[in-house]
């Protein structure tokens, strides 16, 4: 049995003024010496305000390009991203990122709380509602123990969870995440997916989870924005409507689990063999 | 104990040179090569007296300002130079042109445009001091990590919060490493350039005991200017391991793992 979700060629948008986060028309060409890249060919979708939407593509998909488009790190070629309505030009107050490299996003110069108040002391805060910002932070990502620890000192999983609680902490409107477990053990990365949707509750933040792996996008995500290879185009964008109380056992064990997997894994094998979607394949020729 | 047993195996070396010093020297009556005895008594007459405040001290002062206005000035423009790419294409071969000329020979020039004064001996020191340090900085902040840069800019830590946060930390150990040539270069030109034009001074001092053949105590001058070597050695190591503690940290976990 196939989802009841029909295969679109851009992903849902939503009417203005009820976006969070949009991305309209992006397209990100890359000029290098041996030519010009193109990463990213037409990409648009919405998140609505407190959605968790994972990003899923083949590897050299453009995630990451994308994703750096997103949080103002590149400049789009063509398109714009909006955050709130307003145009992103350079990286927003309201946006956080989790990056994939812990090892190299945290300050190694810097002991665990000063890595997670140091965008809080700069953006003016004062020290008390930094405290209680940083104590409630390393609280959530069950770190209040290694407050004075160098990042280096922390195994991988828990570095990530100092990236997490730096994110947390800085109270973002909209947290992007790079392929955040990609680099650590599978029992850690299964904590550490709880721990986001948690956190993501808690919060209710808007969150873009990136990631190549296809049981963690349909075990996380509220939706699926399935990515073609590259140049990249939306191959599919698909609810998931598993609960809301997921765990590692038993989501993972319901049926619908694995028909929506198998769906995304479906998807996934056919953009790596260049099939794309109509439309994507007439806007591409057209431009 | 582990200071002591530190300490102990520190002095252990120079003890076991002097006593070969001092057996080889045994009944030698040569003129140029005095026994550790006698080169003590002229070290204590020699520098335990006015000599203290009328050559060493202005040498060390000398010193200190040509060393720490090198040491300013490289990390100030090297942050500069590294930050922008095309200040750093424009200084670049300059850069290496000056880099190339041993400052020695600037101290005829130096002589001619500022006369025999104090000031032209800290120029002459910063303009050989300050290559390691503005070069090692340029790299050090050249090769600031992507990623750790990203981070940077998507909490929005810019301008000076991104110089005190960022580059200067993550440039510290290649700017250490540039300190650390810095030092020793700036007590040989302080040294040269007080045996060429000077009135007082460490070098000054030597010079004029080697012409009047009073030779202890010109072996005496040049055990100062080794001590002097020593402190700012070990001054530059204290200095060193607090500032980079987490630098140093990072590599044994590296190492180990």
């Amino acid at each position: 049995m196939q989802p009841e979700t029909t295969p679109v060629s851009t992903g849902r948008t939503l009417p203005e003024g009820q976006a969070m986060l949009s991305v309209r028309g992006v397209k990100k060409v890359y000029h290098t010496d041996g030519g010009d890249i193109e990463a990213v060919r037409n990409l648009t979708f919405d998140l609505k305000a407190g959605e968790l939407a994972c990003l899923v593509g083949p590897s050299g998909s453009g995630k990451t390009t994308l994703l750096k488009c997103i949080s103002g790190l590149l400049a789009p070629t063509e398109g714009e991203v909006l955050l709130d309505g307003a145009r992103v030009t350079g990286p927003p107050k309201k946006m956080a990122v989790v990056f994939q490299e812990y090892g190299r996003s945290l300050f190694p110069w810097m002991r665990v709380r000063e890595n997670v108040e140091l965008p809080l002391k700069n953006a003016g805060m004062g020290k008390a509602e930094r405290d209680k910002l940083v104590d409630e932070a390393l609280e959530a990502v069950g770190l209040d123990h290694v407050p004075q620890s160098y990042p280096w000192q922390l195994s991988g999983g828990m570095q990530q969870r100092v990236a997490i609680a730096r994110a947390v902490a800085y109270q973002p409107e909209v947290l992007l995440m790079d392929e955040p477990f990609a680099a650590v053990d599978a029992q850690t990365r299964a904590d550490l997916e709880d721990l986001i949707r948690t956190v993501w509750k808690k919060l209710g933040v808007t969150v873009l989870f990136v990631t190549h792996d296809i049981d963690e996008s349909v075990y996380l995500g509220q939706r699926v924005i399935i990515l073609s290879s590259s140049p990249t185009v939306i191959q599919e964008d698909l609810e998931i409507d598993l609960p809301d109380e997921r765990d590692q056992l038993n989501t993972r064990a319901l049926p619908r689990f694995t028909e929506l997997r198998h769906h995304v894994y479906e998807q996934i094998q056919r953009a790596k063999q260049g099939h794309r979607p109509a439309a994507a394949t007439q806007a591409g020729s057209a431009s | 104990m582990k200071i002591l047993k530190g300490f102990a195996y520190g002095l252990a070396l120079p003890v076991i040179l002097v006593l070969i010093w001092w057996a080889s020297t045994l009944g030698t009556t040569n003129f140029f090569v005095p026994t550790p005895a006698t080169l003590a008594e002229a070290f204590a007459e020699t520098w335990f007296g006015e000599r203290i405040v009328s050559d060493v001290l202005p040498s060390i002062g000398r010193l200190l300002i040509g060393v720490v206005a090198a040491i300013v000035i490289g990390i100030a423009a090297g942050l500069l130079i590294g930050s922008v790419k095309w200040l750093r294409d424009f200084t670049e071969p300059v850069l290496e042109f000056f880099r190339a000329i041993p400052p020695p020979v600037l101290i005829p020039v130096l002589m001619l445009l500022m006369g025999i004064t104090d000031s032209m001996k800290v120029v002459v020191i910063i303009s050989g001091c300050i290559w390691p340090v503005l070069l090692n900085t340029i790299e050090g902040v050249r090769a600031i990590d992507s990623v750790l840069s990203d981070s940077a800019h998507t909490y929005g830590i810019g301008g000076w919060a991104r110089v005190r946060y960022l580059v200067l930390p993550s440039a510290g150990p290649q700017i250490m490493a540039g300190v650390r040539q810095c030092l020793s270069i700036g007590l040989i030109l302080m040294v040269i350039s007080e045996m060429f034009a000077s009135s007082s001074g460490l070098g000054f001092t030597i010079v004029q005991f080697q012409r009047s053949f009073a030779i202890p105590e010109m072996w005496s001058g040049i055990v100062v200017l080794g001590l002097i070597g020593v402190a700012m050695s070990f001054i530059f190591q204290w200095t060193e391991r607090r500032i980079l503690r987490w630098y140093h940290g990072l590599r044994e976990v590296e190492n180990a793992a």
